[in-house]
């Protein structure tokens, strides 16, 4: 899958040529004259680039296509690492607005992406219900559906960034563990109704389908509140490394608790104290205790653009990227160019709802002396985003999880743009 | 979404036997939504239920019948798990983790100051439950789900004595299991933060 995703931009390419040989054939049967710029490249092209036509306006183009595909110009790319625990990061850098393209939602998994056919699959919701309930994929379907944007955030997003920070880190090394989708599924409240939940439980297990059956407890009220199942990711079926054909949905919560490949929810009265949230995804602290069941993700926010490996020319540039919180809406993020001296509100794209993330913009004149760009959110709870020393003193550097640092990137006098952690 | 639903209503009134469906609020919460009743799915069967229903609470609950010895646990450890944990649990970071260690440094659980001490079951797992739960689903790697209860015991058995958290002539059970206690349980507390002006 993984290889597959980094092969893509190549077969496109040859694809492309191809189809616009093929169309050139056509154009001759059909007595139909050639553009000036024929089919060669008048251009030399960049090592990987494609051959294109010195007019494209003098030819005809590619004929229409089963799927559409990139521009062979734009190669957008995860990092994966070729196995099957481990995650492969978005590339923040990349990417506009805040809709995270499907094909490039970060990936974490566990024990692999399983193969799972939708028409077998099903989802078992038992313990303190009525009657233990088994629905099918389309079943869960047919239940009243609703549509939302949230983003997901693994709570160890930022770690390499926060331990160890090199000046060569880009947005995606720095936090590519996040990504935000359009969902669409059923909340999780009417399926329990449907089961006849009984008002005793207080926690569930959600399992996954692959091969770690990965299980999380959650607290009941989380269910109550904004809980989804969603089998749809920006208008399509979840991908696979999304959790298809289901997947749990928990806006705001780390996410690992938003457990893919769904399979089985079981309520309970107590946490299971699973693998997961024990000897994983628990948050050591300098007072020798270890927090347990740290579901929200703090309010953060990244410059995606400009960033390393940017190199600036003096003039007009937009300071852009993303703020995001698990506790609902983001209300400010402010910008400093001069090391967090001062500070200047940035104008935020209008949101879609709550636990989505908004992208902030400040256009900033570049006089061509050393800077450091700062971004720094604020939520509707009140929560500034930290520095990093602030985070260090009351997390430690061994802290494991939920790493939300003011960071930045530093200015060189020649333009080079490097990674600022210092904060 | 509201478009459709007023449709519906209008269906609904049309058609007696049509129900309008509780509508799905824009706020954020779903709380709001009335409980209703649509038959779809089937009820599970027990046997259904059991097949998948392995998980094992940190009070024992959902432990099989069935023990295993630490030295059947350290003979199967070096036929099914040494590959990726090492010969004494060493393991091969990050993909096959460590798994034995009882490091004296992990006494302060100072973890949050020292990135390299090792999250080991001995040095930090708060429940024995867990061991036994993991291991049964989602191990060996390659085979997960394959071992038998009793092998699960072993395994279990023979990592908590490495980790010197039971005498290594144990014998584990589910009775005896649940009874462990971990070195470091207490050390585990609530999530404390609640957003607004403190950093926690």
């Amino acid at each position: 899958m993984t290889d597959r995703a980094q092969d893509a931009p190549d077969e496109l390419i040859s694809r492309r040529t191809m189809l616009a040989g093929a169309a050139g054939v056509v154009a001759v049967a059909a007595g139909l004259p050639l553009g000036a710029g024929g089919q060669g490249a008048s251009a030399p092209a960049a090592p990987g680039a494609p051959k294109v036509p010195a007019d494209p306006t003098k030819l005809q183009g590619a004929p229409t296509s089963p799927v559409g595909a990139r521009s062979a110009f734009y190669k957008p790319s995860r990092t994966p690492v070729g196995e099957t625990v481990g995650n492969s990061l978005s590339p923040l850098q990349d990417l506009t607005g805040t809709i995270t393209p499907a094909d490039l939602h970060f990936e974490r998994h566990h024990a692999g992406i399983p193969l799972i056919d939708p028409a077998k699959h099903t989802l078992l919701i038992h313990g303190l219900v009525g009657t233990p309930l088994l629905l099918s994929v389309d079943e869960v379907k047919r239940f009243p559906q609703v549509t939302r944007t949230h983003f997901i955030e693994c709570s160890g997003n930022g770690r390499s960034a926060y331990r160890e920070p090199k000046p060569d880190m880009t947005p995606q090394k720095v936090a590519g563990l996040v990504s935000n989708t359009e969902w669409t599924g059923v909340p999780l409240k009417v399926l329990l109704d449907e089961a006849g939940f009984k008002p005793e439980a207080t926690w569930f297990l959600a399992e996954g389908g692959d091969a770690c059956l990965l299980t999380r407890s959650i607290p009941m009220p989380k269910a109550m509140d904004d809980a989804l199942v969603v089998w749809a990711q920006n208008g399509e079926p979840l991908r696979p490394e999304q959790g298809f054909p289901l997947r749990l949905l928990l806006p705001g919560w780390e996410g690992n608790t938003s457990v893919k490949w769904l399979r089985r929810i079981e309520l309970g009265t107590r946490p299971w104290a699973t693998r997961w949230e024990t000897s994983k995804y628990t948050d050591p602290l300098p007072d020798g205790t270890a927090r347990q069941y740290s579901f929200d993700m703090d309010a953060k926010s990244i410059i995606t653009t400009p960033a390393h490996p940017k190199v600036l020319t003096k003039g007009w540039w937009p300071i852009s990227g993303l703020a995001w919180t698990g506790r609902g809406k983001i209300t400010r993020v402010e910008i400093s160019t001069d090391n967090g001296k001062s500070w200047h509100d940035a104008e935020l794209s209008p949101t879609t709802g709550v636990k989505a993330p908004v992208r902030f913009t400040h256009m900033w004149e570049w006089d061509g002396s050393a800077a450091v760009l700062l971004s720094r959110a604020t939520d509707e709870t009140g929560y500034v985003q930290p520095t990093r020393t602030a985070l260090l003193k009351v997390r430690g550097i061994g802290t494991d999880f939920h790493f939300n640092p003011i960071v930045g990137w530093k200015v060189a006098a020649n333009g080079a743009v490097t990674f600022h952690a210092e904060t | 979404m509201r478009r459709a639903l007023v449709l519906i209503v209008i269906t609904a009134a049309a058609c007696a036997r049509d129900t309008a469906p509780p509508a799905v609020p824009a706020a954020a919460s779903f709380a709001s939504i009335p409980a209703q009743h649509y038959g779809l799915g089937r009820a599970a069967t027990p046997a259904e239920v059991a097949a998948l229903d392995i998980d094992v609470g940190p009070d024992g609950l959902g432990l099989p019948a069935g023990s295993g010895t630490v030295a059947q646990g350290a003979t199967l450890f070096q036929t099914k798990c040494s590959m990726c944990h090492g010969a004494t649990g060493q393991g091969m970071p990050p993909a096959f983790p460590l798994l034995i260690s009882r490091d004296p440094k992990a006494e302060g659980f100072k973890f949050a100051s020292d990135p390299k001490l090792p999250h080991s079951i001995g040095n930090y797992w708060p429940n024995a439950t867990t061991v036994f739960d993991y291991v049964r689903r989602a191990m060996p790697l390659l085979q997960p789900g394959s071992l038998t209860n009793d092998e699960v015991y072993s395994l279990t058995a023979f990592l908590l004595a490495s980790n010197e958290v039971i005498p290594k002539t144990a014998t584990l059970d589910s009775a005896s299991l649940m009874n462990v206690t971990m070195p470091y349980r207490d050390r585990f507390v609530p999530d404390n933060r609640k957003g607004g002006n403190e950093v926690k």
